[in-house]
């Protein structure tokens, strides 16, 4: 039976297979970018703005850095048994200006990475139960 | 006016996998801070605790605890959380009671009790919504990844080696050594440091901070009240707790991303400068002036990084420094010289009183077997999670 693919946090990213975003807000008044959204109140400080509209962030963006887990992270991260190490890189969004970290996909590893090389944002498993997939961003080279 | 109080004592419980109370090990920090001062416990008129947080809710909340377990005397009393900047926040609120004139004697005191292994969210259950939760569960962000990251850039953009930090951990542990205080009295080789396990690349076990079980205390003064109680005092001319300016762009714990550097002025000053320059202006003072600093090594190589922040040297040069052997006692400005995380392993809310406690001895000429000569001034330097800076300078 196929499991169910949904997302692991809801709201963070689009699921389309294909082509993955993920979703922030943009202030309507100073035009400012936030991921995780920001709904509530914008914070430059020089803006006051109060209204946010959800905007798809850059699919691509170059390596701020990266490092690893060599090690089973502690709950609430759902490890596998046995714990396989992966990357983590720290990727510079083309448009935004904006740094956000991720898990690297499976076959690239610290060794493969370099600061500057341009990588593309996927959806990946995080972790399954009986039913479900539960789906996270990762990154990953840029085909 | 002087921004100026007086440490008339200082105190510290030694750091180690005690088992006991932090209550304890505050407690003894601080009668031996009240020794040192020659000031008795019931003619402290403020506390200031640094508070230590377990499972979401402080348990014990600091500076009330620590008061009720030196005996009810009625003093006032504040206690501070700001993660790894509590200690600097509690003597801030101190020094700020002090300097508005409401108070002559503040006792500061931070302890901490600490689990094993990483440092994992606290209190049960699906925290959707508390990025501390989240960053474990979506990314499997530790701590240590956040320090890797902060690593591998230094060696992609300034070509720093796995043997620049190891030197780190090696100095580090040459210094605590000597420290009574210190978690590890063990001094270690390259070779041992780069022989202990990857945890996130480039950083090996030996690289990265364990956590602590200690008790650090310091009893402030007006400068009034130091000049007729006590003939050779240090003092302290500034503290820095700063936050950072909109956008901040580089990726700290516990988040996710960084502000967007897209469209907006980008601050003059980066947070991470900004904390020291904040100290520095207060004191009217320069890194130039430093003889010595004590900063937040929470892997050998964020001290690195710390070099530069503070104005040490410029950015891209802090690997030259430690080749040289410049932040070693004996060195052009000695960094560390307790044996800094590397050797103590941190005891959060008592940290950052730690480091001042070190620049106290130090420019006491106390500091036996690791004295920097004829030291008059030195800077801690640290911040804590979600934006708390946190920098001290104290001065003979
Ligand atoms: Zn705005």
């Amino acid at each position: 039976m196929t499991k169910t693919r949904v997302p692991a946090i809801e709201g963070w990213f689009t699921m389309d297979p294909d082509a993955p975003h993920l979703l922030g807000t943009r202030c309507t008044r100073c035009s400012n970018v936030f991921f995780p959204k920001e709904e509530s109140y914008c914070r430059n400080p020089e803006c006051g703005g109060t209204e946010f509209e959800e905007t798809k962030l850059s699919r691509r963006g170059r390596v701020w850095s990266f490092t690893n887990n060599c090690y089973a992270p502690p709950e609430p991260f759902m490890a596998k048994e046995p714990f396989e190490p992966y990357a983590i890189a720290a990727v510079e969004l083309e448009a935004e200006k904006m740094i956000v970290i991720g898990q690297v996909t499976a076959g690239t590893e610290v060794g493969d990475l370099e600061a500057g090389m341009e990588m593309e944002l996927v959806l990946d498993i995080l972790y399954e139960d009986d039913e479900n997939e539960y789906i996270v961003w990762k990154w990953q080279p840029a085909a | 006016m002087s921004n100026e109080v007086a440490i008339l004592g200082v105190g510290m419980h030694p750091w180690g996998k005690w088992g006991r109370s932090f209550v304890e090990y505050g407690v003894k920090a601080a009668k031996d801070a009240l020794l040192d001062a020659s000031i008795e416990w019931k003619d402290v008129q403020f506390v200031a605790g640094g508070d230590t947080i377990r499972n979401g809710y402080p348990g014990y909340v600091a500076g009330a605890t620590f008061a009720q377990a030196l005996g009810w005397q009625g003093a006032q009393v504040a206690s501070s959380y700001g993660a790894c900047a509590s200690g600097s926040q509690a003597i801030a609120t101190a020094r700020a009671q002090i300097l508005a004139g409401l108070c002559d004697v503040a006792l500061v005191v931070g302890a901490d009790t600490t689990p094993k292994g990483f440092f994992a969210p606290t209190g049960g259950g699906d925290r959707s919504k508390d990025p501390d939760w989240l960053r474990f569960r979506l990314v499997g962000a530790t701590n240590p990844v956040y320090f890797g990251l902060w690593a591998r850039r230094r060696m992609e953009l300034f070509g720093a080696t796995e043997e620049d930090f190891a030197k780190v951990k090696v100095k580090n542990s040459h210094h605590g050594a000597q420290n009574p205080n210190a978690r590890y009295p063990k001094t270690f080789s390259m070779e041992e440091v780069l022989a202990s396990p990857m945890v996130s690349d480039p950083l090996r076990l030996l690289q990265i901070c364990a956590t602590s079980d200690g008790g650090a205390a310091l009893v402030l003064t007006s400068m009034e009240y130091a000049r007729k109680h006590a003939t050779d005092f240090v003092t302290i001319p500034a503290v820095s707790n700063v936050t950072p300016k909109y956008p901040n762009t580089l990726i700290e714990m516990p988040n996710f991303s960084t502000d967007s550097g897209a469209g907006v002025q980008m601050p003059d000053v980066p947070f991470r400068p900004s904390i020291a320059k904040h100290a520095y202006e207060q004191a009217g003072v320069g890194p130039e002036d430093m003889d010595l600093a004590e900063v937040y090594d929470l892997s050998s190589a964020l001290e690195l990084d710390w070099y530069e922040i503070i104005g040490l040297c410029k950015e891209g040069e802090a690997e030259k420094l430690i080749r040289d052997g410049d932040t070693s006692i004996g060195g052009r400005i000695p960094v560390n010289t307790s044996g800094g995380l590397g050797a103590f392993g941190e005891a959060i809310p008592a940290q950052a009183i730690a480091q001042v406690c070190e620049l106290a001895w130090q420019l006491r000429g106390q500091a036996q077997g690791r004295q920097v000569e004829a030291a008059q001034l030195g800077i801690t330097a640290n911040y804590g999670l979600f934006g708390h800076g946190s920098s001290v300078i104290v001065k003979r």
